[in-house]
């Protein structure tokens, strides 16, 4: 779920920052994606309960997830799908290698958690290739790069890049008019989906009591992977899950105007098991843990398996707009990747993983808008925690004891600021441009502040006390 | 009369003193009488944001326990008094009635016209914490419209976060250059003289960047702006 060898936050934020092509298109493409956003849900008189209503439904979920699961289990069992355990990436690949059999083609639909698990390497290893039917996916697959963007993987690439993706891929565009391109990878496509005899999707919800799947997708291109392959496997992360249908109208008004700003999501499909002369005669659901009950074992940091994959989050936050998805490091980029990436990964010694709840300015902006009303700065401040217990005794821990051990007592508080006024001295006409130790990174950019002459409470010791 | 302790935050009472003793003039000009507790030091919030929960709870309980005698606790940070009234309470530390300088103005002491003179153009920067964990909304806004003299010009982009963020300046020092950068632009857009903002740490962000510039925007808590008459004009003085 991280790529390895990936640099630590501020390493990869660093180049991603010297790219100014890219900081254009990720400000291009946020800006517009926020304000349509923020249009799309003022039209909706009770938003905050609706959130409220999200939040209530997952927590629902995630207390009682073995039952849920159980009955999701029985349902499409019932109605003729097979459904399989995965207690990590390994197995779920597999399973999924062993389902696909022979066929050294298959086709995708677009799925976070097959990225999170390494499926498509899986499957090459295997001898299979995966063709990404979505077209962001896609690009990203033919460029051999990496997905930037929950819901828009190629995000980072504008339409030259992309013309020129494809052009080096044998797809031929005419032009970088967006229609062009589509119309190039449809072709392309079309191939793809009349030819292979196996899909592979993920999900965003399935419904317990009727054992229901459902994707949400803007292409169609999904639909057509669901509907006309022999055989359909689905890889769902466990916390999925929703009890009922009612639950689901919920989720089908908060997700498509978080995340795309549409009233209504274009295309949603949904499938119940198999249905004998129509669709895939065959459906396999692979349920995957790969971390998650470890992360629902801690209260505060479970919230994150709230998460919709919406991607609002990402889409308002100020240092995924500078450095980019690439820059966190894994499948899952911004706020919600800061969050959820360490929790799954789950190894206090991954240094990588350990570099991402401090890749925040903790601003709120993220929780603000989040559907489901995960409190994003909280879980931060609470995996920062974790860390600092993690890695011990370090030159900064030193110094923050030694910070506590000064604002414990007033006296010594005072001596503090006398002595911080010395650097008075260190003033050039009133400003400090240089600083020595952790203050050269404040200085690189910034004049730091010249302490008072005299502290306000000198005053007030000496004017009312 | 509200009897208030003023919680200067350990940056204000260190580094902007100034920005103390105009809110003291300016409770005390509303009626107020002001007491600064001296056992006061600091909320804990940079050791909590940095995930130094014990010494955060150390501090939270002290905090707690130096104000515990006063009806209202007023201070000139939005995220401090965020730190006190929203995490110290998950820290396990009770609350005491903690509000930010215009909440307490506005909601508490009812009043948006604080008899202030301030002849300049100011644009008003809403900080992170203000803004979205405290709510303060329009509050600073309508207090600064109300004061004479002086031409509100609306900071583009205003809710954008500065780049701040308290320890993150630093770790990730080049991503906060990035989002300082663009908040200098806008403040430079709007041709003000003044930048204004109720968190003394984020002006120390933003003004060491534009004094880097040499940009000559003056940041200036806005406790001094209403804090500032015709009789006692505001002067520069420490920063
Ligand atoms: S954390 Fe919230 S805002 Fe972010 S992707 Fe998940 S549901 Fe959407």
């Amino acid at each position: 779920m991280t790529w390895l060898g990936s640099p630590k936050f501020p390493d990869a934020a660093r180049a991603a920052l010297a790219d100014t092509q890219l900081r254009r298109n990720l400000r291009n493409a946020t800006t517009t994606i926020r304000g349509r956003r923020a249009e799309a849900v003022d039209e909706l008189p009770d938003w905050e309960e609706l959130r409220r209503a999200g939040e209530a439904i997952k927590e629902q979920v995630l207390h009682h997830l073995d039952t849920y699961l159980e009955q999701l289990e029985a349902a499409v069992t019932r109605r003729g799908g097979t459904v399989h355990w995965a207690r990590d990436a390994a197995e779920a690949n597999a399973v999924v290698r062993d389902l696909v059999g022979d066929a050294e083609e298959v086709v995708k639909v677009k799925s976070m958690t097959t990225a999170e698990i390494g499926l498509n390497e899986a499957l090459a290893a295997a001898g299979v290739h995966a063709v990404e039917t979505d077209l962001a996916e896609l690009i990203v697959q033919l460029g051999d790069d990496r997905p930037s963007h929950i819901l828009v993987p190629a995000i980072h690439r504008n339409r030259a890049e992309i013309r020129e993706i494809f052009r080096a891929a044998g797809l031929e565009a005419e032009s970088d008019d967006p229609r062009v391109l589509a119309e190039a990878a449809r072709a392309h496509l079309r191939r793809k989906f009349l030819s292979c005899d196996v899909a592979i999707s993920g999900a965003n919800f399935a419904v317990a009591d009727t054992g229901s799947v459902v994707v949400l997708e803007s292409e169609g291109n999904g639909r057509m992977c669901l509907t006309l392959p022999r055989r359909l496997i689905t890889v769902m992360g466990i916390e999925k899950v929703v009890p009922t249908w009612q639950d689901l109208e919920v989720f089908l008004q908060l997700l498509p105007r978080s995340s795309t700003a549409e009233r209504m999501n274009p295309y949603t499909s949904v499938w119940t098991g198999v249905t004998p002369g129509d669709g895939p005669q065959e459906f396999h659901l692979v349920l995957l843990d790969n971390g998650r009950t470890a992360t629902l074992a801690d209260p505060e940091g479970r919230q994150a398996l709230r998460c919709i994959r919406c991607s609002a989050c990402l889409n308002v936050c100020p240092v995924y707009e500078r450095t980019g998805g690439r820059s966190y490091g894994s499948v899952y980029p911004g706020p919600i990747g800061a969050i959820i990436t360490p929790q799954l990964v789950d190894d206090p010694r991954d240094e990588q993983a350990a570099s991402l709840p401090f890749a925040s300015s903790l601003c709120g902006a993220c929780f603000e808008v989040c559907p489901v009303r995960i409190d994003i700065p909280e879980v931060l401040t609470h995996l920062r925690a974790e860390v600092v217990r993690a890695r011990g005794r370090d030159a900064e821990s030193v110094a923050m004891a030694a910070a506590a051990w000064v604002f414990a007592s007033p006296r010594r508080y005072a001596a503090a600021q006398k002595l911080g006024s010395l650097a008075r001295f260190l003033a050039r006409d009133g400003r400090l441009s240089r600083l020595p130790g952790p203050g050269a990174a404040w200085t690189s950019s910034r004049d730091a502040p010249v302490p008072a002459r005299e502290p306000f409470r000198e005053w007030w010791r000496k004017n009312r006390g | 009369m509200e009897k208030v302790a003023l919680f200067a935050t350990c940056l204000t009472d260190t580094l902007y003193p100034d920005t103390a003793r105009a809110a003291v003039r300016l409770l005390e000009r509303l009626g107020c009488s002001v007491d600064f507790p001296l056992g006061q030091t600091c909320c804990g919030q940079m050791h909590f944001n940095t995930g130094y929960r014990r010494h955060a709870v150390d501090l939270a309980g002290r905090f707690q326990q130096v104000f515990a005698g006063y009806d209202a606790v007023v201070a000139p940070s939005g995220s401090c008094a965020a730190m006190v009234r929203d995490v110290h309470p998950r820290l396990g530390a009770g609350t005491p009635r903690t509000f930010e300088l215009s909440e307490f103005l506005v909601d508490v002491l009812g009043v948006t016209e604080v008899g202030a003179y301030f002849p300049h153009r100011v644009t008003y920067h809403p900080t992170c914490h203000s803004l979205r964990m405290l709510g303060v909304g329009e509050k600073p806004l309508a207090l600064l419209r109300a004061v004479r003299g002086l031409d509100l010009v609306e900071l583009p982009a205003a809710t954008e976060c500065c780049g701040f963020g308290g320890t993150f300046a630093i770790k990730n020092a080049d991503t906060s250059t990035a989002m300082l950068a663009d908040k200098m632009r806008h403040v430079l857009d709007t041709g003000a003289e003044v930048l204004t903002a109720g968190d003394n740490s984020c002006l120390m962000h933003i003004g060491g960047g534009l004094s880097r510039l040499r940009a000559g925007v003056r940041p200036v808590h806005l406790a001094e702006i209403l804090a500032s008459t015709e009789e006692e004009p505001w002067t520069p003085a420490s920063r």
